[in-house]
């Protein structure tokens, strides 16, 4: 494995897919102690990430405008409350 | 009257006289005579619509000045989509014919649409047609939606309810997915036009990995934009996925046909979008198990492989082997001597048993009752007989606790027979 990603740079397919080959490996792995340990810590942050990444989100939202050259901006939009 | 009618008959003018059940019959046979009248839309306006208990259907259709009695059965008007209203310009199909016992000749109704609905559905069928055999609904164009959507486009009107349906359900179930909205009125002469122009508009920004098509559900008019080739063919075109939910789950749209997956409503397209977050959460849950549990038996396997190491290192040692054959000879003498032992003390047992039955079946036994045991002196022989025994013969006697000598002294000649 090359040098993993720092967990936070991680978005939620990153971490949910490396998590999962991670604990495939592990579990067929003749690793020695030190990578196995290391895969298992390393599974662990994953699994918070996930976690907090789908606790802590919140739906961004952003709507087309037309801008002067004919093509389109995104600005920010929120929708009218009922 | 009737003094009219045999007058008439009087003079001659008269052939026949019908009773009205006559002529209604009559009549009725040729109106059903006619194969025109027995198979036709009629074009009006509902009036006096009314539906008793028996739940047939009664009403006119009017053209403002002519009126045309109608009726629908009960299994008929059971199978409508919906009841007709008063005032509804509507197009009714049925064949004609009499009501015999009230003389009145009426439209038996089988269908019944919108006026205009009939055209707009020639026109549906007519354009289907030509897109499909230009392959724009063909099932290889059809895309796969990705698992996980980052940028998710969604085409409908800024203020409509499908709007808030979708967003709302997103933020339930993936609040990670960033929502860009393409602005679009979703009905209307403008509409076909601008949702077009909203679908390319998305094909210019950075990708969307999934573009939603959502609108309400409303009347067959207000979903017409989506029926439109314009639109149709914006929805072909899109680069990324399109998933249309427009209108209610009935509803049946050209779009729908073009789109890469057809949800019924706004919300279920934004659900077969997106995975939910919930169904994740248990995942991760089950991945964080595995993840413990291969790590446990990888931890074990690996102590395990080292006690074995350490017990084969130990074993490999010459001064272990020197103490490991040591210890076996011990073992072996140990185990010698113990089965010596035991076979010893089984042995004692049994003697013992044999002496116990020996006692309990011997004279000394017999002895202590009283009995006692007589040999001759001479030679030791057991005295059974009166005859073994001569005058003056020494004897010896032996009761329970010894013996002593004794002499014949009264031995009788004869015995007694028997």
């Amino acid at each position: 494995m090359s040098k993993p990603k720092a967990l936070d740079q991680l978005d939620f397919e990153q971490a949910y897919e490396e998590l999962q080959a991670l604990v495939r490996q592990l579990e067929h792995g003749e690793l020695p102690l030190e990578d196995s340990l290391r895969l298992f810590e390393r599974g662990q942050g994953l699994a918070i990430r996930c976690s907090h990444l789908l606790d802590e989100a919140e739906l961004r939202l952003r709507k087309l405008a037309p801008d002067e050259s004919g093509g389109y901006v995104e600005e920010e939009f929120a929708p009218e409350a009922e | 009257m009737l003094r009219r009618v045999s007058q008439l008959a009087m003079l001659g003018l008269q052939d026949r006289i019908w009773t009205p059940g006559e002529l209604n019959r009559h009549v009725r046979q040729l109106l059903e005579g006619d194969y025109r009248l027995q198979d036709l839309w009629v074009a009006g306006e509902i009036a006096n619509l009314s539906q008793p208990a028996s739940g047939h259907l009664y009403f006119s259709l009017t053209d403002g000045s002519a009126n045309l009695r109608c009726v629908i059965w009960r299994s008929e008007a059971e199978g409508l989509p919906r009841l007709p209203r008063d005032g509804e310009a509507v197009e009714v199909h049925g064949r004609l014919s009499v009501y015999e016992a009230g003389g009145q000749y009426q439209l038996y109704a089988d269908r019944i649409r919108l006026a205009g609905e009939g055209e707009l559905f020639q026109e549906f069928m007519r354009l289907k047609q030509k897109l499909e055999g230009e392959g724009l609904f063909d099932p290889e164009r059809k895309r796969p939606l990705p698992r996980w959507p980052k940028r998710l486009g969604v085409v409908t009107s800024p203020t409509g309810a499908a709007l808030r349906d979708v967003l709302n359900v997103l933020s339930r179930r993936y609040p990670l997915v960033e929502v860009v909205l393409s602005p679009t009125p979703v009905q209307g002469e403008a509409a076909p036009a601008a949702i077009a122009q909203a679908l390319a508009a998305l094909d210019q920004q950075p990708a969307c990995d999934v573009v939603l098509l959502v609108r309400g559900g409303g009347s067959m008019e207000d979903l017409w934009a989506f029926n439109t080739e314009q639109v149709v063919r914006a929805v072909a075109a899109s680069r990324a996925p399109v998933i249309s939910g427009i209108g209610h789950e009935t509803d049946v749209i050209l779009a729908d046909f073009a789109a890469d997956r057809r949800a019924p409503t706004p919300s279920a397209a934004a659900e077969l979008a997106t995975p939910d977050r919930q169904d994740l959460a248990v995942e991760i849950g089950q991945l964080t198990r595995g993840l413990r549990r291969a790590w446990q038996a990888r931890r074990q396997a690996l102590r395990r492989g080292l006690g074995e190491a350490r017990a084969a290192l130990a074993t490999l040692a010459p001064r272990a082997r020197l103490a490991g054959a040591r210890q076996r000879l011990d073992e072996l003498a140990g185990r010698t001597a113990l089965s010596l032992r035991h076979r010893l003390s089984l042995r004692r047992a049994a003697v013992e048993a044999m002496a116990q039955t020996l006692h309990a079946i011997g004279p000394l036994q017999v002895l202590g009752r009283g009995y006692a045991l007589v040999r001759l002196s001479a030679d030791q022989a057991l005295v059974r007989t009166v005859g073994q025994v001569s005058p003056g013969a020494g004897l010896q006697v032996q009761v329970s606790d010894g013996s002593f000598s004794a002499q014949a002294t009264d031995v009788p000649t004869e015995t007694s027979e028997g």
